[in-house]
């Protein structure tokens, strides 16, 4: 028998009985964080790679979700703080150790960016669109000149980003849960394969939504691969990482996360897509929306559940 | 200058002494604390065994919430004393998460707090509450580059542990077994 019990009482909010500091702000934020991610890496990938004919949702309109979830993302991280006021110091300094940090100052040089990218293309989605004042025509201008600079930075802070989005989770180790190098790809596959969700979504044209439909198929099984090696990694590690593989392997987390995550966002969407490329009819609505939500059962679940795990003394 | 703590886990009563006499020193909230008292029980009955500690913040040589901290308010000060600076901090609850200890709560006026080592009585020369409250007489505190020192004294002569040192953390409380 071991038993550890707080004598003294100790009812920290947020922290007793178990830790729950982070609420659905975070996951919320990460997930939204990794889609605009997703949606910017292939805006800006084919782009480079002139496909602006072939792939105009990917490139020209699919981008307009990009910069709306990343103000709504950065919204819900503000809305987690709890010192508001004092947010700007997030800005006077960067601190590299800080995931924390460097993601903020990537998602203030994305966020504009994915902006000037989808106002470069707004007259072309609304013909009738003026801008009014001529200095921002000539902003357009030079915007649509400068195009492929921009899509390489784009392309490079989307992977930055997407990165980031399970960087800010493995960078505690005092979260054996999170503490894995893996997370990082994991969360940017889970985040590229959202966007490119989106994309096939909104995609008019047969081909694109194929070829999306493909790429789509490409992570999932990537994604799919890297869970593998997750829980692998865990259970070959010390006794902590034991107990967090095993709040999903019989624990509380068994069901939503085996259920909602890996059956519905993942494995049944893969299906549909494998059945619609081998040309049985499928609302392309429905794998878009379940790898859409599987993605943030994902986000939701491994906050949530990393929260509990802990150093054992 | 490496300032840190020494609590003997084989004079500790678990009076909570420690507890109160920080939360009056420090004006700390009421339902809140910056140190608490463990009371580990091992072993098969009739057999066991009872472990009875003071935690607080460890004031770790390898602090992660200090690292993960992205305005720097959470910053190391003179004898590895771990600090917040409540100005800069934005309540974003990173440091939090990265406590193996637990060690830190967010205060309710927005920013995080936790123990300070009472460094504005260390600065006077004197104990930091906790320690000078126990009844027992049961904690050490002092430097460790000054071998004469409360804590060096007794870390020289006792057997002793720190808490998760597989957290990498290097934390300066030690408890004497
Ligand atoms: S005990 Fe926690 S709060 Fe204190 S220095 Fe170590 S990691 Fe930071
Ligand atoms: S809550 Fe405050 S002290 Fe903690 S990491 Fe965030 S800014 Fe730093």
């Amino acid at each position: 028998m071991k038993e550890e019990l707080i004598v003294s009482g100790r009812m920290n909010p947020g922290i007793d009985p178990y830790l729950h500091i982070w609420h659905w702000q975070i996951p919320l934020y990460l997930f939204l964080g990794g889609l605009a991610a997703g949606i910017l890496f292939f805006t800006a990938l084919y782009y480079i790679l002139g496909k602006e004919k072939e792939l105009p949702t990917a490139v020209k309109w699919a981008n307009f979700i990009a910069p709306a979830a990343l103000v709504i993302g950065l919204f819900a991280l503000f809305l987690d703080l709890k010192h508001k006021l004092f947010f700007w110091q997030l800005y006077t300094t960067i601190r590299l150790s800080s995931p924390m940090s460097w993601g903020a100052w990537t998602l203030m040089l994305i966020t504009p960016l994915a902006f000037i990218w989808s106002a470069s293309y707004l007259r072309e989605l609304v013909p009738k669109w003026d801008w009014k004042l001529k200095i921002l025509y000539d902003f357009e201008a030079l915007v649509i000149k400068y195009r492929k600079p921009l899509a390489w930075a784009i392309i490079f802070l989307s992977i930055i980003l997407g990165i980031y989005t399970g960087i800010l989770l493995s960078a505690f180790n005092a979260r054996p849960l999170w503490n894995t190098s893996l997370l990082g790809p994991l969360f940017l596959t889970s985040g590229l394969s959202t966007g490119a969700a989106v994309i096939m979504w909104m995609s008019k044209d047969h081909a694109e939504r194929a070829l999306f439909s493909k790429i789509d198929l490409i992570l999932i099984t990537a994604e799919l691969f890297f869970i593998i090696h997750l829980f692998m990694g865990f259970l070959a590690s010390t006794q902590v990482q034991i107990n967090a593989a095993e709040l999903f392997l019989g624990g509380e987390f068994t069901v939503t996360f085996w259920v909602f995550v890996i059956i519905l966002g993942l494995v049944f969407p893969g299906i549909l897509e494998i059945l619609e490329l081998r040309g049985y009819k499928v609302p392309v609505a429905v794998p878009a929306i379940l790898i859409l939500f599987g993605g943030l059962m994902f986000r939701f679940i491994m906050v949530e559940a990393g929260q509990i795990t802990r150093y054992l003394y | 200058m490496r300032y840190a703590m020494a609590i003997d886990t084989k004079k500790c009563v678990g009076c909570g002494d420690c507890v109160v006499a920080c939360q009056t020193e420090n004006n700390v909230p009421i339902g809140y604390c910056r140190d608490w008292v463990v009371e580990n029980v091992a072993g098969t009955y009739p057999q066991l065994e009872v472990e009875i500690r003071s935690e607080r913040c460890n004031h770790c040589e390898n602090s992660p919430c200090v690292r993960c901290c992205p305005t720097g308010a959470s910053h190391i000060v003179e004898g590895g004393v771990v600090l917040v600076e409540h100005n800069k901090c934005i309540g974003c609850g990173a440091c939090i998460e990265s406590c193996p200890y637990d060690a830190r709560y967010s205060h309710p006026d927005g920013y995080v707090d936790k123990c300070t080592f009472c460094l504005h009585r260390v600065q006077k020369g004197q104990d930091p509450a906790c320690v000078s409250v126990c009844p027992t007489n049961c904690m050490y505190f002092g430097d460790l580059d000054n071998p004469n020192s409360d804590v060096s004294k007794m870390l020289a002569t006792r057997k002793y542990k720190v808490l998760a040192p597989e957290a990498g953390t290097n934390p300066q409380i030690y408890y004497l077994t």
